[in-house]
């Protein structure tokens, strides 16, 4: 077990966002966080982060992070692709991928990762000069996946990587998120609005409701039981 | 004819003065978009530092080299202590605090070293005047020192992993902080950076316009005005600015309003600026109305 | 505090503070006093600008020097009486206020602290220069009369004088309180808490936050004036940035949003820096920033909220 959740609670000022959520991502493959809009993705994946109070214990590789700083948490392996892809616009690609590799002191190796992420997003080393801001949506997206790589995290959160993209680009960028699960030991948590598209890559799945799972299991499981996904993910 | 050179040439020695300032202001205004109003203070308390030094026997420079990381250290302490726990109150509070700065600098030079102008020593001698008169060797020092100062500034931001990092935590600290970089330690840095370029300003300055605790208003205010000319969310065009209100200050003190008013120059920039180009000349523009 | 005593309360205080220096104060008390009053204004008009409307001025002092040399130079030079100089004053400080406020307002808020700040390092400047000097006198400014009680008023001229002061001051005092708690004063908190929302709901803000600019230059303004009368006195050094700045402590340390206040605040700025210069002529100052420093973390309200809290507890 990798990441173990216990009774998680978050708020935003007065309103609850999160009630108690407890879960966990095992070691290697993919779990899914499933939900509409406003039911407490994003905010699960900012409370693993430390980007917001919660209430609750997070173990990380046997470790407690809850009330870490970000910086931190990111240094013990953990990275996170932020909604909104968190690109430093004002930088190159360059600069935002060197950035990735902040915490590492080993240059082989992140030369070596370096590489590996231009094989895996070649129109990286097209734009390699260019400001990031000037990226189209997907090469940003692109961007901020192999950002998160050069962390080499165990644990790899994806918020909405499908979010505002052109479903061509979605495909490709979610073949490549399958690519690296199989080339690499990498866990990934992924939080998506798109089921289908988050089940064909995930191991597991939850379901969240504002603030509350209301399922879990095997992707695969819930990926076959038609009268499931018809009544909890509407597809 | 020669007057006019010389003109050009001292204003170009006092506006890299004001480019170091002005730069000094910028990085903490990407940052935190916040104006430091004790910048100047802390450099002319910086110089105090060095004078103290000097006065106890120090050489020169290692007064020098021994005063730039005590305001290294004022700096980085000031924001550690002062600033963070303000970071997200409003524009008055920090504004409030910076005065307060401000105030407590002053006063405590005016206490410590009295009010009474001091002479402070150059370093590059004060022989005869170089280039047939044109330009004094202070003059020629300081603005190779302070090309220097910003050559290595701009390099050591471009060049260096912890530049970068620095430059990554002023423009989006939330996606900095997700890849590991101590946002809160960058901004101390910043700070500890800013008050370091300052003081060698200070220095700088003083053997020209002697020490006393008022000394660094009127470079203050050429500073802001060149980061405003130069646009302040632009460090090189801060940079430019503030060469560009020396050339203007000399020129203008010599031919055009005379040296009474030279300060007043510095409020004209600052307005004309505001009204007909705020973002500045190399500025990207930040047009928050509200 | 119920209701109605909190409505009759500033009246009393003003009853009070009309009667009780004349009967007991000394001369000297008593101009202290009427400093008090004089700087209550500026202080007031400083705070309408940012604490109700969030803007913050390091500049005001050019306005009180702009009041403060037009009486004198009416005054002087066109024997204009004093009372009649207060208009002339308060439309050219609002005037100049509207006119700098301009560029720097449509823009963010560190903007106007910035341009003020500057205004006032150049203030003294400005009042030296040489072209002025036919009516300014330059570095050794101008000398004014202090006026005599009128209508056979058995008053001596410091009496008079804080009489005459705290009349105006009051009748600004009432036109502040009349005017934040009104619409304008429900418009400028809301350009001062949700801006987007102000907008949203159609009020213009940068010409908004200019004419609060100018009514804030117009209060200090008219102090100004006020002030030049009771010192009989106006010369350049003593407009300059650490005048700006007193008012900025005295509005900060009164608190701010608060007209009570801006009371607060002047009597702050008229009697802690007398202590303090005891100790070292260096100590007001060092008094001053360590306050400020204080205030903004321990007491961001100022006294005014310390009053709120006692009021709040007793009802």
């Amino acid at each position: 077990m990798l990441l173990e959740v216990k009774a998680l609670h978050g708020a935003y000022g007065e309103s609850k966002v999160l009630h108690g959520l407890d879960f966990v991502v095992e070691e290697g493959g993919v779990t899914a966080l499933l939900g509409a809009n406003g039911a407490g993705k994003t905010t699960t994946l900012r409370a693993i982060s430390g980007m917001i109070k919660v209430e609750g214990e997070i173990t990380f590789a046997g470790k407690r992070i809850d009330g870490m700083a970000t910086e931190a948490i990111a240094k013990l392996g953990i990275a996170h692709v932020p909604d909104g892809r968190g690109t430093f616009m004002e930088l190159t690609v360059e600069e935002n991928l060197r950035l990735g590799s902040y915490t590492r002191n080993d240059r082989a190796g992140i030369a070596a990762d370096l590489a590996k992420m231009f094989e895996l997003f070649p129109k990286l080393k097209e734009r390699y000069h260019q400001q990031a801001g000037t990226l189209s949506g997907g090469e940003q997206q692109m961007l901020a996946i192999a950002r998160a790589l050069l962390l080499r995290p165990r644990l790899l959160l994806l918020d909405e990587p499908s979010f505002g993209l052109a479903p061509l680009i979605v495909r490709e960028i979610f073949a490549t998120l399958d690519e690296i699960v199989k080339a690499t030991k990498v866990s990934i948590l992924v939080v998506e609005q798109n089921a289908s598209l988050a089940l064909a890559i995930a191991d597991r799945a939850y379901l969240l409701e504002t603030g509350r799972f209301v399922m879990s299991g095997a992707a695969e499981d819930i990926r076959k039981d038609e009268t499931l996904r018809r009544s909890y993910l509407g597809y | 004819m020669d007057g006019l050179l010389h003109q050009l040439i001292s204003g170009i020695a006092s506006g890299g003065i004001y480019a170091s300032v002005a730069l000094a202001l910028v990085m903490i205004y990407q940052a935190t978009h916040h104006v430091n109003f004790a910048q100047g203070e802390m450099a002319m308390f910086s110089t105090y530092i060095a004078l103290t030094l000097i006065q106890a026997g120090v050489p020169y420079w290692a007064a020098f080299c021994i005063t730039v990381p005590i305001s290294f250290a004022m700096g980085a302490v000031i924001q550690r202590v002062l600033m963070e726990p303000l970071a997200k109150a409003p524009i008055l509070a920090s504004v409030g605090v910076f005065i307060g700065l401000l105030l407590m600098f002053n006063s405590v030079a005016g206490w410590i070293f009295t009010y009474t102008l001091k002479p402070f020593p150059t370093p590059f001698g004060e022989g005869k005047p170089l280039f047939g008169g044109f330009i004094s060797r202070h003059e020629l020092g300081s603005t190779a020192i302070t090309l220097v100062v910003l050559l290595s500034i701009w390099a050591f931001f471009r060049f260096t992993r912890l530049g970068l990092a620095m430059r990554a935590a002023a423009f989006n600290p939330v996606s900095s902080r997700l890849v590991g970089v101590p946002v809160n330690k960058m901004l101390a840095l910043g700070w500890g950076l800013a008050a370091s370029i300052g003081a060698i300003a200070g220095m700088m300055v003083a053997p020209v316009i002697f020490l006393d605790p008022n000394m660094m208003a009127g470079v203050l205010l050429y500073a802001f005005a060149g980061a405003l000319l130069g646009g302040i969310t632009n460090p090189l065009g801060a940079v430019i600015g503030g060469f560009i209100v020396g050339i203007i200050e000399n020129l203008g003190g010599a031919y055009v309003v005379g040296t009474e008013l030279k300060l007043t120059t510095a409020l004209f920039i600052i307005v004309v600026v505001l009204t007909v180009k705020p973002a500045g000349l190399f500025g990207k523009t930040v047009v928050s109305r509200v | 505090m119920n209701p109605t005593l909190s409505r009759v309360f500033p009246w009393l205080f003003f009853a009070a503070a009309a009667v009780l220096p004349l009967l007991f104060a000394s001369d000297y008390r008593l101009f202290q006093l009427t400093m008090v009053v004089v700087y209550a204004v500026a202080v007031l008009g400083l705070n309408l600008l940012t604490g109700y409307n969030g803007q913050v001025s390091l500049g005001n002092g050019a306005f009180y020097a702009i009041g403060a040399y037009t009486t004198a130079i009416l005054m002087d030079k066109f024997g204009v009486p004093y009372w009649a100089t207060l208009p002339f004053s308060a439309l050219v400080c609002a005037g100049v206020g509207f006119l700098i406020g301009l560029p720097a307002l449509r823009l963010g808020g560190m903007y106007l602290a910035l341009t003020t700040f500057a205004l006032a390092v150049a203030t003294p400047q400005l009042l030296k220069y040489k072209l002025f000097e036919g009516w300014t006198g330059g570095v050794q400014g101008i000398v004014i009369d202090k006026p005599d009680a009128p209508f056979g008023l058995p008053l001596n001229p410091d009496q008079w004088l804080y009489l005459f002061c705290l009349l105006v001051g009051g009748v600004l005092f009432l036109a502040a309180s009349n005017m934040v708690r009104g619409r304008i004063g429900r418009a400028m908190r809301a350009i001062r808490d949700q801006p987007t929302a102000a907008e949203a709901m159609g009020i213009d803000i940068a010409m908004f936050k200019t004419r609060t600019f100018a009514t804030s230059a117009l209060f200090t303004g008219i102090s100004g004036s006020l002030g030049a009368i009771t010192i009989q006195f106006v010369a350049p050094d003593a407009f300059g940035v650490p005048l700006s700045l007193t008012f900025f402590v005295g509005m900060v340390v009164g608190g701010g949003a608060s007209i009570a206040g801006a009371i607060m605040g002047a009597l702050f700025i008229q009697f802690v820096p007398n202590i303090a210069e005891e100790v070292s002529k260096a100590a007001p100052g060092a008094v001053y920033g360590l306050i400020l420093i204080g205030f903004m973390f321990l007491l961001p309200g100022g006294l005014a909220s310390l009053l709120r809290l006692l009021n709040g507890k007793r009802a």
